[in-house]
């Protein structure tokens, strides 16, 4: 056995952010071709609008030199489509574009782009639209309605910054009634309506208003997850802390909380563990920090779900996940090899600036390791002169 | 100069006394100045606002007169048009016995034309404060308004909007054989399900609002109706 | 002491634009964040607290020779109280609306860091005219700030201006934006504004030097 003295980073490798995220955005395809096959044009139109913004939003802020990173490297596209896939697909696109702006600008840019910022962007963008646009952003429409491939939901096509026109009049010319158009949360919260198991998992029996299948993004999890371009952890520790709280509600009182399986498989939680969650620069680094985040997820998906006028909440359970990730990473530093933890007892803590453990990099395969970060590509630009630079 | 260089730079306390003092009389000069100048102003706004806020839910209204329902059932009437300290005697008076304000909203021809009153209950941020008008003739809520509300714009705010919720008005409060409580109680029911003229139909997504309207509404209706009930004769003309 | 100011335009503008109390000097942020919901609102409370500010700066600079520094903040905060308590009066004189939609924040002028600094940092060292010339520009650039703040939130929170509608009926409210959320989102994203403004003014300023900018 060879004992190797060395200082981080420790593993190097030839696997760059863009690859990472061009497998992403591979294997969201599928969900994204589902979803289209879900909602029709509609659905394909808001999540062009919006990976549109996005990518617009990135260019300008990568070209005025406030951001670094380049427009290449596909984070601009999963936060739009990520973002179009948690809206619902009648979302109005002039609302989307709105969304997806804020979510590269405030999400990503002011806080220096790709790698710094501290909230998923996804994430900002739809929290700006939930409580710029609460009624729009509530609004879902039944999936597999006739003719969805030839028109669009009405409420699409508003008229940028007016109102989108009332779906349930629309609903009714399809002989629907207007409540069908809640989503399975909704209904449970507000009329008491528990959806069943196999309509949640696959979404496929008839017009449930349900955002993109849990099953599918199950499956490209699980192929993401094996590629080592997630960690398994964190949507492990989501979906079990979040089934579990469930579970222990569900046998104290069956009639007042809704069986754990409803709780995993509606609304965004299956998309919001496994996309949202992990993304690599707002979750934390250390495993044991993996499963603490992922646990406090879950609990607060739990605690928002069924104790807030909220009907969803994933999102929020995320972004405070992601606002406590630094200091989950802080308590949970692993020892540095060669010091006990009886060692570190008796002396200050001297911090590694981060985890020394080799299993703290799990991210990338044996071969490969810490993304090379390519800051301030674009900076200095040719044309400065050298001494106008900052110091 | 030597002197202040030994001795340190210090004020006697009666010079900071005086000062004080001083200031203070000004001060008080300017603030009494200041509430005198804009008495008559003021008293006069709160006595519109209060009228507009009566007329808009007893819109046949022409004139109002200020009541207090006391807890031994007499009921107390209040300056309508009377003096200032008529209408002060009377404020002190609440303070301590608990009674109940209303008002009561008289037409052209000098005829009650509705019963208007405050409920308060808990919403999604705070209280929502709401008068709504009582129609003895009816024995019905003719409807309400909003006094103060921070409900989420968007969502709790559409109980002054909502088409399907306004429509629950006139809302039945008939009083129960021995007039002592309201017949049936006033409750705010799940989008959909009103089955009976006394309940009230929920905003589906404003459930919360909602239901404070219907509380708000039922607590002053049960404990001010029975009191007024006998009095509504005599209360009949101005 | 009490050296006559060499030019009065640069000492009311100073107030207005360089040492601008929203934008520049980030003061009383209280006011600023909670009762910009409309245009109306900001108009107001900006009026009321540049009132203030002149009556305070003038009464603390009439009786700066008289009080002792020991008692000076005791002093200063007895007296803008005073003439917070005789706004608050005029408001409600004016319109009750008006004293609802503000509430407790007229009261809160009293400890608007704005007035007691100014009290301070400038009324208790000059005589009344250059002080209430300098409140007057303070006052000024606070009610601009506040304005500032009022009208982008009206504009996309109630789709109005002072109350008048802009883009007609169907228009979409921005609910975030009359919440106070909306309000961090537009300070921030006015002070990202200026910050970029006078970034680029020292880098031309520079420039015109020809002197590499040094910070």
């Amino acid at each position: 056995m060879t004992i190797e003295i060395r200082s981080a980073p420790h593993i190097k490798s030839t696997t760059s952010v863009e690859q990472i995220m061009r497998h992403v955005v591979w294997s969201l395809l599928p969900v994204c071709a589902f979803y289209v096959y879900q909602y029709g044009l509609s659905a394909l139109a808001s999540m062009v609008v919006v990976t549109a913004s996005c990518l617009a939003t990135e260019r300008l802020f990568v070209k005025t030199g406030t951001q670094s990173g380049d427009i290449r490297d596909f984070s601009a596209v999963i936060t739009g489509l990520l973002l179009a896939l948690s809206l619902p697909p009648g979302f109005p696109l002039w609302m989307g574009v709105v969304a997806g702006f804020v979510a590269i600008a405030m999400g990503k840019a002011l806080f220096g782009g790709i790698g710094f910022n501290v909230f998923n962007p996804a994430l900002v963008g739809r929290a700006f639209a939930q409580a710029a646009f609460p009624q729009a952003i509530a609004s879902y429409t039944p999936s597999f309605l006739p003719g969805r491939f030839y028109e669009m939901i009405p409420s699409s096509m508003a008229f940028p910054l007016m109102q989108p026109a009332d779906v349930s009049e629309w609903l009714k010319l399809k002989h629907l009634d207007a409540l069908a158009g809640a989503t399975p949360l909704a209904k449970w919260k507000f009329e008491g309506v528990l959806a069943s198991a196999e309509e949640l998992v696959t979404s496929l029996s008839g017009h449930m208003a349900v955002g993109p299948s849990p099953a599918l993004i199950l499956v490209c999890g699980i192929y993401l997850a094996f590629r080592r371009h997630l960690d398994w952890r964190i949507p492990a520790a989501i979906l079990g802390c979040a089934g579990l709280t469930a579970w222990l509600l569900f046998a104290f009182s069956p009639e007042r909380y809704p069986n754990p399986f409803f709780m995993l498989f509606s609304g965004g939680l299956i998309l919001g563990a496994i996309y949202m969650a992990t993304d690599m620069a707002t979750s934390p680094v250390t495993p044991k920090g993996m499963w603490v985040y992922g646990a406090l997820i879950g609990l607060l998906t739990v605690v928002i779900r069924y104790y807030s006028g909220l009907p969803e909440g994933v999102m929020y359970a995320i972004l405070l996940g992601n606002a406590a990730t630094p200091l989950i990473e802080k308590i949970t530093q692993p020892t540095p090899f060669g010091k006990s933890a009886l060692a570190r007892l008796g002396q200050a803590k001297r911090g590694a600036s981060y985890a020394l453990h080799p299993g703290y990099i799990s991210r990338e395969d044996a071969g490969a390791v810490t993304p090379k970060k390519r800051f301030l590509r674009n900076k200095p630009k040719p044309n400065e002169r050298p001494g106008e630079r900052e110091p | 100069m030597s002197a202040e260089t030994l001795v340190p730079d210090t004020t006697p306390t009666v010079a900071m006394i005086r000062t004080l003092g001083l200031i203070s009389a000004i001060c008080g000069l300017i603030i009494v100045g200041a509430y005198q100048f804009t008495y008559d102003a003021v008293q006069e706004n709160k006595r519109i606002a209060v009228e507009r806020g009566v007329f808009k839910v007893i819109p046949q209204a022409r004139s109002i007169v200020e009541y207090f329902a006391l807890p031994d059932g007499k009921l107390e009437k209040v300056g309508a048009g009377g003096t200032a300290s008529a209408g002060s005697a009377a404020n002190t008076g609440t303070a301590s016995t608990g009674s109940l304000k209303f008002y009561a909203g008289y037409d052209d021809s000098g005829q009650l034309a509705g019963i208007a009153a405050e409920g308060a209950a808990k919403g999604y941020a705070d209280y929502v404060r709401i008068l709504f008008a009582f129609d003895p003739a009816k024995n019905s809520v003719s409807g309400f308004s909003v006094v103060s509300a921070r409900e989420t714009p968007g969502i709790g705010d559409k109980i002054t909007k909502d088409k399907d919720f306004l429509a629950n008005f006139p809302l039945e409060a008939k009083l129960s054989a021995d007039a002592t409580a309201l017949a049936h109680e006033i409750k705010t029911v799940k989008h959909g399900s009103k089955t009976n003229p006394w309940e009230v139909d929920a905003i589906s997504g404003a459930t919360i609002t909602s239901r404070a309207v219907g509380k708000a509404i039922n607590e002053t209706a049960q404990a001010l109706l029975p009191r007024i009930a006998p009095h509504l004769d005599q209360m009949k003309e101005k | 002491m009490a050296q006559p100011t060499v030019n009065t335009w640069e000492e009311f503008m100073e107030g207005v634009w360089r040492q601008n109390p929203v934008f520049v000097m980030v003061l009383g942020m209280c006011p600023t964040l909670a009762v910009t919901v409309s245009a109306m609102n900001a108009l107001s409370m900006g009026v009321a607290t540049t009132f203030v500010l002149i009556c305070s700066c003038a009464l603390v600079s009439l009786t700066r020779r008289f009080t002792p520094k020991e008692v000076r903040i005791a002093v200063y905060i007895v007296i803008i109280a005073t003439f917070v308590t005789a706004v608050d009066y005029a408001i409600q004189a004016i319109s009750l609306a008006l004293y609802d939609a503000l509430g407790a924040f007229i009261q809160l002028i009293v400890v608007n860091c704005i007035i007691l600094g100014r009290a301070e940092a400038h009324a208790a060292k000059n005589p009344p005219l250059p002080a209430m010339i300098n409140a007057a520009g303070m006052g000024l650039g606070f009610t601009i700030g506040l304005l500032a703040l009022g009208t982008v939130r009206e504009i996309f929170g109630a789709g109005s201006l002072f109350g008048f509608t802009l883009f007609g009926e169907g228009f979409q409210p921005w609910v975030v934006m009359v919440l106070p959320p909306g309000g961090f989102f537009v300070l921030g994203s006015w002070l990202l504004l200026f910050a970029a403004l006078e970034r680029r003014k020292q880098r031309k300023l520079a420039e015109v030097q020809g002197a590499p900018k040094n910070v």
